[in-house]
């Protein structure tokens, strides 16, 4: 018998921009899995998915990835120690490089990962993804600033609008020079250098969700289509699709960066039919409960493959397969939030299968 | 049963978004020690604040950065970077394992002389060369990195009227992606100036270009700026040969390399974003495969890294004189060592523990030098545990810049110490008393 | 001071306030001064008090006492004037 999986999961700020915690827990108990238990990971008392019913078993606040690994590495040790685990999936662009670091002394301690590596995660940063063009992914033209000068040439490598986005977040779209001076100094003085220009690209907004094995072949992928946006410009229902263009997109990008694990690319269709790759997320996506509903369960599958199991063969989704957010008030007495901020865990299990 | 040990009585509000304890503070060890030695027991010998350099960790750092290039490069030079800190100790403790040294002024070159540095060991990088800095530093066969025509000029002059054949190098600045270009120093590579001042340098046949520098600026912590940089240095390097068969005897590659300390605007600490020397290496010889050079006939890489050798290697031990709680109801800690001797800490925040064991809530902490000055925040807010007057903290990874960006202001600069590698310690530099200051004054006749 | 007699503290150090919903951690000697500031006691007793529950060693505890209710007065929970006496 093989032993049950416990798998650790982070990102249960299920706001109105929402971490993925939630969509990766879903799926995992969606496969039904005899014994498998949750654990959650929170940064904050308040994270909504801790207090969501029939989640977690368990839930655990952890430090900050700006404290340091060192932090870290206490508090999962205290957390296995104080309930078990032996997977551990992160779901946060910032805790990526901390639990890489972390991964081999984890897996030695017999907790499975499926991450990148630090080279793959800054290959697929956004002041780098020019360099993938390179390896024949479509990226849109873009320019990599560090002096508001570069901005006076620009629409000699391409026309206006242009996008105007931060190393790390923020974009602002500039139809003239003056605004893009602008947008320039205003994402410089939010987030710092380089600042990335790019050539603005219209159409339909389609993503992959995409598993890698690291050896540059796919695992399994699931397309969707946005299909209502929130004025945060997050998908807010959205639908299964195919698309052949997209399939070839994937392959290459697995090819080109030997990914390893789950990310997410986001791609523009234009009307002509051209692909452009705006980003890729180096985790789930927030929606990812889409692939265990359409029958092609990824978190599940990046459980399995980080505890060394052989996943089942994965059957294809289904295509058309809908989904739609909602806002839901979770009800809950004191108890849990006072154990939360004062304790920091909510422990249930005891470490007992459920 | 014994009581429970006394702390501070604290409350603290719950605010989403700032609801986790476990922050560093919870899992922040006290630094009772540095090298072995008790702060308390440094403290009573030498006051406070102080300055603690670690010999150990100086020769660490040294030797991990000259291996990791080592195993890359047939030849390799590490040169020290004297602004970063030119205290004589510390730059003996350098050239002993084989650093030679690079300056920037002529103070910085009598120093290197003073330490025993050859004349032509000494690489002479910066805009402040005056004529009367290169009619003395020639003669001795110092390596003179050109930085404008006008210097170019200069030289060429001085080398006809003094009738040597200087050894010079060409400081290039060019574009890395992703951070900002240090374009006003040297001659720029994408707009051909470089390629101009090396073919005026050749026709010119008084000075002999032997080497390319280009020093990207400092905390860089990509190591991908490295192979960028270095890939367009051997591109450089093939073209001046193929255009007048030289073949240099050195590529500088200049510093730059981050420390363990952690620039304000970055998000993760040193632990995880400063890259090892071993990753920059590998950048560099990635970059620098572009270069086409006969067998045997490669250039010696040169290093020029300062922060990155000292910066962690040095301690700040600094006693606490007062709390606060400010208007806002955050607390403050007023220490005796102020912006005047932390002079990083405009730019970096840095990391810093009691010096003793401590109990008791953590709280954000802002902490102020003893100056009065309001500009005067030697850290941003920080959990930090409840502290009592005459307590100390440590401040880590302070060593580079500060003693020689530091000013004497309002108070005297402290003494710095080093602990030896065999745990021996002593002053590398006094603390500074009312004579010290005094014997640079005059008080003319009339008063 | 309802206020502060108001307030639901738990033996983990968790502070509800139910007027305004706003919750707080104490660590155990404020939680003591917490219990003696409703009970009315005067300076001297809550020193007097701490000083008896917890292993001091030569600290001020009246002025921690004054730094703990100028947060208490800060977040509302004592009037804007409350001095311990
Ligand atoms: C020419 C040159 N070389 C080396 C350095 C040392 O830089 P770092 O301390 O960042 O290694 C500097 C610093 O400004 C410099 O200007």
């Amino acid at each position: 018998m093989v032993a049950p999986l416990v798998v650790a999961v982070t990102g249960l700020n299920a706001t109105d921009n929402p971490g993925p915690g939630v969509g990766v827990i879903r799926s995992l108990l969606h496969a039904r899995d005899p014994g498998l238990r949750v654990v959650g990971l929170a940064y904050d008392a308040m994270e909504p998915g801790v207090y969501a019913d029939g989640l977690v078993d368990d839930v655990f606040l952890i430090p900050y990835p700006s404290q340091g690994v060192e932090p870290l590495r206490e508090r999962l040790a205290y957390i296995r120690r104080r309930v078990g685990f032996n997977v551990v999936i992160p779901t946060l662009d910032a805790e990526l490089p901390a639990f890489v670091d972390l991964a081999p002394e984890l897996a030695a301690q017999g907790v499975g990962t499926l991450l990148p590596t630090r080279e793959q995660l800054d290959l697929r940063c956004k002041a780098k993804l020019a360099a993938l063009g390179a390896q024949g992914l479509p990226v849109p033209a873009s320019r990599v600033l560090t002096d508001v000068a570069g901005l006076y040439t620009i629409h000699e490598a391409f026309p206006y609008p242009i996008v105007v986005k931060g190393p790390y977040y923020g974009a602002k779209v500039a139809h003239t020079l003056d605004e893009a001076v602008h947008a320039f100094h205003a994402m410089a003085a939010q987030w710092g250098f380089p600042v990335i220009v790019q050539q603005f690209v219209a159409g339909q907004e389609l993503c992959v969700l995409a598993v890698g094995d690291g050896r540059g072949g796919l695992v399994g992928a699931v397309q969707m289509r946005k299909t209502v946006i929130t004025d945060k410009g997050k998908g807010w229902a959205g639908v299964a699709i195919r698309d052949e263009g997209l399939d070839a997109l994937t392959a290459t990008f697995m090819k080109a960066s030997r990914w390893r694990g789950p990310c997410e690319l986001e791609v523009i269709r234009d009307a002509a039919g051209g692909y452009h790759v705006l980003e890729v997320n180096p985790r789930f996506p927030a929606w990812c409960f889409l692939s265990a509903g359409a029958g092609m369960n990824l978190p599940f599958a990046v459980a399995e493959l980080a505890a060394g199991r052989a996943p089942a063969a994965l059957a294809d989704y289904r295509v058309g397969t809908m989904f739609v957010r909602i806002a839901l008030d979770q009800i809950t007495d004191m108890a849990p939030f006072s154990s939360m901020s004062t304790a920091g865990e909510i422990v249930r299990s005891e470490g007992a299968s459920r | 049963m014994s009581r429970p040990l006394y702390e501070r009585p604290v409350i603290a509000r719950h605010q989403t978004g700032a609801m986790n304890k476990f922050s560093r503070a919870a899992s922040m060890q006290p630094q009772t020690h540095v090298d072995g030695v008790p702060v308390d027991t440094l403290v009573e010998a030498y006051g406070s604040p102080l300055f603690v350099f670690s010999e150990k960790t100086l020769v660490a750092r040294y030797r991990e950065l000259r291996d990791a290039f080592a195993r890359r490069f047939a030849k390799v030079r590490v040169t020290w970077s004297y602004k970063t800190n030119y205290l004589d100790a510390i730059c003996r403790v350098f050239h002993r394992e084989g650093a030679w040294a690079e300056v920037v002024s002529e103070f910085e070159w009598e120093k290197a002389r003073h330490n025993g540095v050859p004349g032509e060991r000494i690489h002479l990088n910066g805009p402040l060369k005056t004529e009367a800095t290169l009619r003395r530093v020639l003669p001795e066969g110092t390596l003179v990195h050109i930085d404008n025509f006008d210097e170019l000029a200069l030289l060429e002059r001085l080398a006809d009227e003094l009738n040597l054949t200087p050894k010079v190098a060409l400081r290039v600045n060019l574009a890395v992606e992703s951070i900002p270009a240090w374009g006003r120093f040297g001659f720029n590579l994408e707009n051909g100036q470089a390629i101009t001042a090396a073919n005026r340098i050749v026709a010119g046949k008084r000075l002999e270009l032997i080497g390319l520098h280009c020093h990207l600026g400092t905390f860089i912590l990509d190591p991908a700026s490295y192979r960028e940089q270095a890939t367009k240095l051997a591109h450089l390097a093939n073209e001046l040969r193929r255009a007048h068969g030289l073949v240099l005897s050195f590529l500088d590659i200049g510093g730059g390399f981050a420390s363990h300390s952690k620039l304000k605007a970055q998000y993760l600490p040193g632990d995880q974003a400063t890259p090892s020397f071993d990753r920059y290496a590998a950048a560099c010889a990635e970059g620098l495969a572009a270069l086409e050079y006969p067998a045997g006939k490669e250039p010696t890489i040169v290093l020029e890294s300062g922060r990155a050798l000292v910066d962690d290697a040095g301690t700040l031990i600094s006693t606490v004189l007062a709390n606060k709680r400010l208007a806002d109801g955050q607390r403050g800690l007023v220490v005796d060592a102020g912006v005047n001797i932390l002079f990083t800490s405009f730019w970096y925040d840095h990391d810093v523990v009691p010096a003793q064991p401590f109990g008791g809530i953590a709280e954000p902490t802002v902490m102020y030098g003893p100056l009065c000055m309001n500009i005067d925040v030697v850290r941003d807010s920080v959990m930090f545990p409840p502290m009592r007057t005459g307590d100390r903290v440590v401040f880590r990874h302070v060593g580079a810049y500060n003693v020689t960006q530091w000013m004497q202001f309002i108070t005297y600069r402290p003494a710095v110490l080093m602990i030896g590698a065999d745990g021996r310690h002593g002053i590398i530099r006094k603390r500074e008393e009312l004579e010290t200051l005094l014997a640079s004054e005059e008080v003319p006749a009339w008063l | 001071m309802q206020r502060l007699r108001d307030l639901a503290i738990s033996d983990t150090g968790f502070v509800f306030d139910p007027f305004s919903g706003a919750t707080y951690t104490v660590n155990d000697t404020a939680r003591c001064v917490l219990d003696g500031l409703k009970r009315g006691l005067h300076r001297d007793e809550l020193v007097a008090l701490l000083a008896d529950r917890f292993e001091t060693s030569g600290e001020d505890l009246s002025r921690d006492l004054d730094d703990l209710v100028h947060s208490l007065r800060l977040f509302g929970l004592v009037p804007g004037a409350f001095e311990v006496v």
